[in-house]
């Protein structure tokens, strides 16, 4: 069991939480996920870790209310446990060397492309940080990615907030007026990462981004997450997630990731019953 | 009374037609007098040859001797004092293959039942025995096992009977491995797993779950820890493709991943989240255990199945118990036919498998003749699954993360086949990580070989 100690709502869809998971606070690195499951019945569902806090022992994750199982989670109080909380998988993303960077987050993608930003930032290196969202009600981060780079950016699509337009104009506006950078990474909904990566190909910018694929074990068995890479089969969980953005088949990805919508569909309409079934196993706790 | 009948007591099974719509145990076990009359068949030949076929050694011709009599607790702790896993080797080990194709009466008719009569004494146990465990004299060692599987819990059963501290990590949030993610329901209920791993638990063994050594601890960062010794039972890793066309689309599956959803996270069961599929047409690649399990999983949740095999029955490495009751559940066999590639809809989604007829020519490496393709002889199963069984390449997290720990060229862990040894001081290891994928019964034998070296290296320290 995992205690969660603190809860905040970022918007009215994306939620952050510290869970008490020592072991994990202390290995995990930027770029690394867990696994979670609420209680007997969910399933398990990955999320990149935007924090740790090795002293508190406390593993940050922050995630959009966005099926039945990340409801579930949302519904979740301080006091509360998590079922299980496994990690920290996946390899961790690889800062070595790395003087200049452009790290660009598309939405709740930010929360994991802030650790990014964090790291490399406090190595030393020059990060300019693009953030881009729908629009301002929906910003999160602002001041963290503020502090974790040496410039930021903000967009959105309606003009809301930042400037008006999407990461890429942003991107391609640096790059025209001559920034150099070593490595751009970008994490996000897939089709920002497919057009991050179109761009920055243009401009032979190496360009690192962490796959989302469908996932149970996320341990390296079950071969549910396996994405094509440079016409191989890789494997998220323990080639990744980060992979070159160059050589990733997203077309692929997005086809893969709409497997289970009808189910989902599903079974966000009997949320109700399964939100009250949950709420009973905790106060049974 | 011996009996003298050439054929073994028939155990009482699920109607093909009914079992095929459930996921409840297909075997329903002997009766007490079905047991009794079963070990009577048994000639307890002085020199044993159904041991010699035992990799655990189980006592057998000595519990069968309790059968007879009607005394199963003796029987039970015959069996119990070198089998960790009773209840879970009487169902899935393949019997035919070792203890029972050494027994005398299989020459002139069928061996006695040794699996039936071994699964009716553990399931008696667990009904009937509540027998105070004591935990051993602790001997102040303390061995971590990597992966609650048949090889490390076996490992842990036996460390933990000789009175070290033993603690099992797991990578996933149930201990069990390949008895729990792997094989289904109707051949080994959940529960019994449980049930054994509660016996390990009273023996004073630990079993921390989601634990995912090579990650989150490395098998260094246990040493420094203060075990003093590691047994490595992380099992097989990434399942294999064919690299045909048509992989990735949707509903394109390794068998690994379609067990996975249906076994360990139950989604077979409505009231549990994770989702599943319920197709019309599934074609199931490859000939093994596996595949035969993938293909019945399949039937179970409504779709017509077809197992495609590039070889001939014969050559199949599926027990042939699994392969009989798969047939009886209405699964089509295709032989000697081999995928070529997989056919899209206008959605990304599988519609066909593309085949081609297969024809055997002289032997291969294996011994087996090796398949090549029918020129011209193409043709189309339709589809809206497909489930890829052939086999796995080990797990990388451990080797990665263990400097200088001995593989060989696939990636497996090399040991001392006498002893279980790595070239690691204190690192044992066993089962598919060392053999890559293979049965359960194997990597207990494994499991069992480390534990006993094991304690010969601890106690020499």
């Amino acid at each position: 069991m995992f205690q969660i100690v603190y809860k905040r709502e970022l918007n009215t869809q994306v939620t952050l939480m510290k869970v008490k998971a020592p072991l994990i606070a202390q290995k995990a690195r930027a770029g690394q996920f867990i696994i979670f499951r609420v209680d007997e019945y969910g399933e398990r569902v990955p999320l990149t870790i935007a924090d740790t806090d090795p002293e508190a022992g406390t593993v940050t994750i922050i995630f959009q209310k966005v099926g039945l199982t990340t409801n579930l989670l949302g519904n979740l109080q301080e006091g509360d446990c998590i079922r299980d909380f496994v990690g920290p998988l996946g390899a961790a993303t690889e800062l070595e060397g790395i003087r200049k960077a452009a790290v660009i987050g598309g939405g709740v993608g930010c929360a994991i492309a802030y650790p990014t930003a964090k790291a490399l930032h406090s190595m030393g290196a020059h990060v300019d940080m693009i953030a881009g969202f729908r629009s301002r009600d929906i910003v999160i981060l602002q001041e963290e990615m503020q502090a974790a780079s040496s410039r930021f950016f903000l967009c959105t699509d309606d003009g809301t907030a930042g400037e008006k337009g999407f990461v890429t104009d942003a991107l391609k506006k640096l790059l025209e007026s001559g920034e150099a950078y070593d490595t751009v990474f970008a994490i996000g909904p897939v089709p920002m990462m497919k057009f991050v990566s179109l761009l920055t190909k243009e401009w032979g910018v190496k360009t690192i981004v962490s796959l989302n694929p469908i996932m149970i074990d996320g341990t390296g068995m079950c071969g549910g997450c396996r994405v094509t890479v440079g016409g191989q089969v890789r494997f998220a969980c323990v080639d990744g997630p980060d992979f070159d953005g160059h050589l990733v088949d997203f077309d692929e990805l997005m086809n893969r990731n709409t497997i289970y919508r009808p189910e989902e569909a599903e079974s966000t309409a009997c949320q109700g019953c399964r939100m009250e079934q949950l709420a009973d196993a905790v106060m049974g706790r | 009374m011996k009996n003298m009948s050439q054929y073994k007591v028939e155990m009482p099974v699920q109607a093909p037609d009914v079992r095929n719509k459930n996921f409840d145990e297909v075997a329903l076990g002997y009766t007490p007098e079905m047991a009794r009359e079963e070990a009577a068949r048994c000639l307890d030949c002085k020199n044993k040859p159904c041991v010699e076929g035992c990799p655990v050694g189980v006592r057998i011709p000595e519990f069968i001797a309790k059968v007879a009599k009607g005394d199963f607790a003796g029987a039970y702790r015959i069996i119990r004092s070198t089998n960790a896993l009773p209840a879970v080797c009487g169902r899935v080990c393949p019997q035919e293959s070792q203890c029972e194709s050494n027994c005398v009466q299989g020459i002139k008719g069928e061996p006695v039942a040794i699996g039936r009569l071994e699964r009716f004494v553990a399931d008696w146990a667990m009904q009937n025995l509540q027998e105070e465990i004591l935990p051993p004299v602790p001997l102040g060692k303390r061995v971590a096992v990597v992966g609650a599987g048949p090889s490390g819990l076996t490992c842990a059963g036996d460390l933990a009977q000789l009175g070290y501290d033993v603690t099992i990590f797991e990578a996933l949030h149930t201990p069990g491995g390949v008895l729990v993610y792997g094989i289904p329901e109707f051949r080994l209920p959940k529960y019994i797993v449980a049930q054994e791993v509660e016996g390990l638990k009273k023996l004073g063994v630990r079993v921390e779950t989601n634990m995912v050594i090579g990650r989150v601890q490395s098998v260094d960062e246990l040493m420094q820890a203060g075990f003093d010794a590691v047994f490595i039972g992380s099992g097989a890793g990434l399942p294999s493709f064919m690299g045909i066309e048509g992989e990735a689309l949707n509903g394109v599956y390794s068998a690994n991943e379609y067990l996975t959803r249906v076994n360990l996270m139950k989604a077979y069961r409505k009231e549990y989240d994770t989702p599943i599929k319920h197709n019309s047409h599934t074609v199931v690649v490859g000939g093994g255990n596996v595949a035969m399990d993938a293909a019945r999983c399949a039937k179970r949740l409504g779709s017509a199945v077809t197992v495609v095999y590039r070889r001939s029955e014969e050559e199949m490495p599926a027990r042939r118990e699994e392969i009989h009751h798969a047939k009886e559940e209405e699964i089509v066999f295709r032989l000697l036919c081999n995928p070529v590639r997989i056919l899209a809809d206008e959605n990304g989604s599988v519609r066909g498998v593309e085949c081609v007829e297969m024809e055997l020519g002289e032997p291969d490496a294996s011994g087996r003749r090796r398949p090549r393709p029918v020129e011209g002889s193409e043709f189309v199963l339709e589809a809206d699954a497909v489930i890829m069984a052939l086999g796995t390449s080990p797990n990388p997290l451990i080797r990665k993360t263990t400097p200088g720990l001995s593989v060989n060229k696939w990636g497996c862990i090399v040991v001392d086949e006498n002893t279980m040894a790595t070239n690691r001081e204190g690192v044992y290891a066993g089962g598919d990580a060392v053999t890559g994928a293979a049965t359960v019964i194997l990597a207990m034998g494994a499991g069992k070989k480390a534990a006993e070296s094991i304690h010969a290296y601890l106690s020499a320290r």
